[in-house]
C-alpha cells in the first residue's frame, strides 16, 4: 500500500534521506531503527508532507497513488495518520471538539455526512477506554498542559478514532514508562489487521516486545542499510549501530 | 513563503454581507454643526429646557478642547462641519404605534440583517431595540417587561416618560466634559436605549439594541443608560452594522451604565461596522465612549466585547469600582484585517474596599491591520485590598500586522494586588501542520485556533451572540485557503 522509490530528501538544502526503498503491503508492521539523525523522523515528516521537507528525487506511492501530489490534509484524508513525535498544543480548542473536526473532516472528503452524535460517543468512550484515558481529557484543550506521556497517549487515541488506513509513530514510545508503552502498543494492536499497514519509528527495542513487527529495518545516513525480521531489533539492542556507521559500503539490503 | 503563510496572507477577501443601502425616504439635517443644529434636534425630540441647555453647556465646551492626539490610530482630520447631525426615516403622521405600523422597508432592512422586528418571530427571550440612523424605530417586548416594572425603551422615549430618572442619571458615569467625543456626543446625541430594572427585579430576558447607520454622510450619536436598582440583573446586547460607503463615518455613543448595592449588569457588544475595503477606504470611525459605575456595594459590571468591524475602533469600556466589595470584568477580543485599526482595552478604578477586577483581552490581527490594547488598572488610597488580574494576549497572522500593548498601572494603597500577564504569538506552522494532519484543511485549522485563541472570552458572551461571533470570527477568517 507504500511504496517508496529512492526517496532522496533534503532539510535547509541539507541532504538528510539518501535513496530510501521500502515498500509496505496492507497488514504488514515494519518497524525503522536508527540513530540519532539518521533520518528517521524526516522519513515520517516527508511521509506526512510537513513544509520545508524537500524531496529531491524518488516517489512514494500510497495505493498506487501518487502522494507526494497532496497536499498534507489529503494525505490525512485519504487515511494516512502520523503519530507525532511532539504533539503540539492548540489552546482553547477541546481535545473533543478537534477530534469531531478532524473526524468530519474526513468524512467530508469521502462525500459522507457529519458522524452522528452518539455514534461518535460510543466510539470515542470505547477507544478511551482501551487507551486508558481519563474523561476529563476531552474536555481539556488539544495538549495543553499534557505530560509527555499523556501527549503520546492522545496521540494513539487520535489514531484508533480516526482509523485510518496506514499509520505512521514516530518515536512513539520515547520517554515513556512501560505501562505507558503497552497502552500504545495496544492501541496499535487493536487497529492492526490485513487491511492496515504501519510504520513504526523508534530508537529501542522495547517497544517491538509489544509491537510485534513483520520487518524491521536499520536506517543509517539517510539510507536503509540492513532489512530483517524482528531478531533483527534484538541484535541491534545488543550491538548498537556503530557498525553500521563505520562501514556504510557494506550495508546488506535484504528487499523486504 | 510557504503554503500556510500564503493562506494567512489571503485572509483579507471575504466580503461584508451588510454593505447594503435601504432606500427610505429621510429627514436629514444638513451638514454642519452649531448651536441651531443642537436646538432643531432638541426641539424635534420635544426635550424639556434642561435637556436643551446641557446640550448646549457641552457644545461651548466641546468648542474649547483640542481633538485627541494619544491614540495609536491614524487618520485625516474629522471635518466636523461636513457631518449632519441627525437623520430620521421620514415618519407619517405621528410615527409607528406598535411595532405592526412600522414602514415595511424598514422591516425589510432589519429581516436582511437578521434581526426580525415582529416579537413571534424573534429569538426566544430576547426583546430588540432598533435604532436605524439617528432614531428608534422599534422596541419589541415592552409590554411583557412593563408588568415586572422594567423600563426598555428608546432614549427619546425616555426624556418624555421618565425625565426623572433621566436627570437624574444621565451625565453622572460620563461627564459631558469627559473627553472630546463624549462631549461632542452629549451635544448631539440623537437617540439610543434606555434600561431601567427596578429593585430586587431580575430582568427574565436578554435585552438587545441593534444599531444601523444607513444614511450617507451622517453620523451616529446614540446615548445608552442603563441603570440597574438595588439588587436588580440584566443582561444587555448590543449589535451594530453600517453599508459600505468609500467615505468614513463617525459613529461617536456614550453608553452609562450604573449599578446599585447588590445589583449586577452584563453588557456585551458585537460590533460589526463596515470596516472599509481592502485598500481602506470608508469603513466607520467608531469613538466610544463606554463607561459602568459599581455604585453600591456588592455590585458588579461586566464588559464582553468582540470589535471585528470599523476602520478604526477607539473604545475603553470601563469600571469605577466605588461600592465596598464591587466586581468589574472586562473581556475582549478586537480583531483587524486589512488597513483596521484597532486602539481598545478598558480602566478599572478601584476606589472601594475589597473590590477586584479582572481583565481578559484578546487581539488579533491579520493583513496590514494593527491593534493596540490600552489599559489603566489604578488603585486609589481608599481602596483597601483591591486586587486586579489583567491577561493581554496578542495574535498575529501573517508579517505586515502589529500588536502593541500599553498597560498602565497606578497603585495607591499597598495592600492591593495587581497581576499583569501578556503574551504575543503567531499561529504557529506546527500548528497548523498538526491540523493538516488530522485532515482539517487550512482554513479550518486557523479558524479552530483562532476560535480557540478566544475563547476565554466567548464563553462569556450569551449563547446565541456566543455562536454568532463564532461565526462572525470565521467569515472574517474566510479566503485563508491553503
Amino acid at each position: 500500500m507504500l511504496e517508496i522509490r529512492n526517496l532522496h530528501a533534503t532539510v535547509e538544502g541539507r541532504e538528510i534521506l539518501n535513496g530510501i526503498d521500502l515498500t509496505i503491503r496492507p497488514g504488514e508492521v515494519h518497524a525503522i531503527m536508527g540513530p540519532n539523525g539518521s533520518g528517521k523522523s524526516t522519513l515520517a515528516n516527508v511521509i506526512a508532507g510537513r513544509d520545508g521537507y524537500v524531496v529531491t528525487e524518488g516517489e512514494i506511492r500510497f495505493d498506487g497513488k501518487n502522494l507526494l501530489e497532496m497536499a498534507p490534509e489529503t494525505r490525512a484524508c485519504e487515511g494516512l495518520f502520523l503519530a507525532f513525535q511532539y504533539p503540539v498544543e492548540i489552546p482553547g480548542v477541546a481535545n473533543l471538539y478537534f477530534l469531531k473536526a478532524a473526524v468530519n473532516a474526513v468524512r467530508k472528503y469521502r462525500n459522507e455526512p457529519p458522524v452522528d452524535a452518539m455514534d461518535f460517543w460510543e466510539l470515542i468512550h470505547e477507544r478511551m477506554e482501551l487507551v486508558q484515558m481519563a474523561d476529563s481529557m476531552l474536555k481539556r484543550s488539544v495538549n495543553e498542559g499534557f505530560s509527555g506521556g499523556e501527549k503520546k497517549r492522545n496521540e494513539v487515541f487520535q489514531m484508533t478514532v480516526l482509523q485510518p488506513r496506514f499509520a505512521v509513530l514516530d518515536e512513539t514510545d520515547s520517554g515513556l514508562d512501560i505501562d505507558a508503552l503497552k497502552v500504545v502498543a495496544d492501541g496499535v494492536n487493536a487497529l492492526r489487521g490485513p487491511e492496515r499497514g504501519f510504520l513504526v519509528i523508534t530508537h529501542y527495542q522495547r517497544l517491538l516486545d509489544y509491537i510485534v513487527p513483520d520487518y524491521v529495518h536499520v536506517l543509517v545516513n539517510g539510507r536503509i542499510v540492513r532489512s530483517g525480521d524482528k531478531s533483527l531489533a534484538l541484535e541491534l539492542e545488543e550491538q548498537g549501530y556503530a557498525l553500521y556507521n563505520e562501514e556504510p559500503g557494506r550495508a546488506r539490503r535484504v528487499a523486504a | 513563503m510557504n503554503d500556510s503563510t500564503q493562506a494567512l496572507e489571503r485572509l483579507a477577501t471575504s466580503d461584508y454581507k451588510y454593505g447594503f443601502v435601504t432606500d427610505i425616504e429621510q429627514e436629514t439635517v444638513p451638514p454642519g454643526l452649531n448651536e441651531d443644529v443642537i436646538r432643531l434636534i432638541s426641539a424635534k425630540k420635544e426635550e424639556p429646557e434642561w435637556l436643551l441647555e446641557w446640550r448646549l453647556e457641552a457644545f461651548r465646551y466641546w468648542l474649547t478642547q483640542p481633538e485627541p492626539n494619544w491614540v495609536r490610530v491614524h487618520y485625516p482630520p474629522i471635518d466636523f462641519q461636513a457631518i449632519s447631525y441627525y437623520a430620521a426615516p421620514k415618519q407619517k403622521g405621528d410615527g409607528p404605534k406598535s411595532l405592526d405600523e412600522i414602514d415595511p422597508e424598514l422591516r425589510r432592512t432589519y429581516e436582511k440583517l437578521g434581526i426580525p422586528l415582529a416579537e413571534q418571530a424573534m429569538l426566544a427571550g430576547v426583546a430588540v431595540d432598533a435604532v436605524f440612523d439617528s432614531v428608534s424605530v422599534a422596541t419589541s417586548y415592552k409590554g411583557k417587561l412593563a408588568e415586572k416594572g422594567i423600563i426598555f425603551c428608546s432614549f427619546s422615549e425616555a426624556v418624555r416618560e421618565h425625565p426623572e430618572l433621566v436627570k437624574k442619571y444621565l451625565g453622572t458615569v460620563v461627564p459631558y466634559r469627559d473627553n472630546f467625543y463624549a462631549t461632542l456626543n452629549s451635544a448631539v446625541f440623537s437617540d439610543g436605549s434606555f434600561v431601567y430594572i427596578p429593585p430586587g427585579v431580575r430582568c427574565p430576558m436578554e435585552l438587545s439594541t441593534y444599531f444601523r447607520i444607513n444614511a450617507s454622510n451622517t453620523g451616529q450619536f446614540e446615548r445608552t443608560l442603563i441603570i440597574a436598582d438595588e439588587g436588580a440583573y440584566v443582561s444587555y446586547l448590543e449589535g451594530c452594522t453600517a453599508p459600505m460607503r468609500d467615505e468614513n463615518q463617525l459613529h461617536a455613543a456614550v453608553v452609562e451604565l450604573v449599578a446599585l448595592d447588590n445589583a449586577s449588569i452584563k453588557y456585551s457588544t458585537v460590533q460589526n461596522w463596515y470596516p472599509g475595503d481592502a485598500q481602506g477606504r470608508g469603513g466607520i470611525y467608531n469613538f466610544v465612549t463606554k463607561r459602568g459605575l459599581c455604585k453600591g456595594r456588592d455590585s458588579k459590571i461586566s464588559w464582553t466585547q468582540v470589535e471585528t468591524g470599523s476602520a478604526i475602533t477607539w473604545k475603553y469600556p470601563s469600571c469605577i469600582l466605588r461600592g465596598e466589595n464591587s466586581v468589574g470584568e472586562f473581556y475582549s477580543v478586537a480583531m483587524t484585517r486589512d488597513y483596521q485599526q484597532a486602539d481598545t482595552g478598558t480602566k478599572m478604578i478601584h476606589i472601594g474596599k475589597n473590590t477586584r477586577s479582572t481583565i481578559v483581552s484578546k487581539g488579533i490581527s491579520s493583513g496590514h491591520g494593527q491593534n493596540a490594547y490600552r489599559g489603566l488598572v489604578k488603585i486609589l488610597p481608599t481602596a483597601e485590598n483591591a486586587r486586579n488580574h489583567s491577561q493581554c494576549d496578542s495574535l498575529l497572522m501573517g508579517d505586515q500586522c502589529g500588536a502593541h500593548t500599553f498597560p498602565y498601572i497606578e497603585v495607591q494603597n499597598p495592600t492591593a494586588q495587581v497581576e499583569h500577564e501578556a503574551s504575543t504569538s503567531k499561529i504557529s506552522e506546527d500548528q497548523l501542520f498538526y491540523c493538516k494532519q488530522r485532515g482539517i484543511s487550512a482554513e479550518d485549522a486557523v479558524s479552530l485556533i483562532v476560535n480557540g485563541f478566544c475563547k476565554e472570552v466567548f464563553k462569556e458572551l450569551p449563547m446565541e451572540f456566543a455562536v454568532e461571533a463564532q461565526k462572525l470570527i470565521e467569515l472574517k477568517l474566510e479566503g485563508s485557503v491553503g
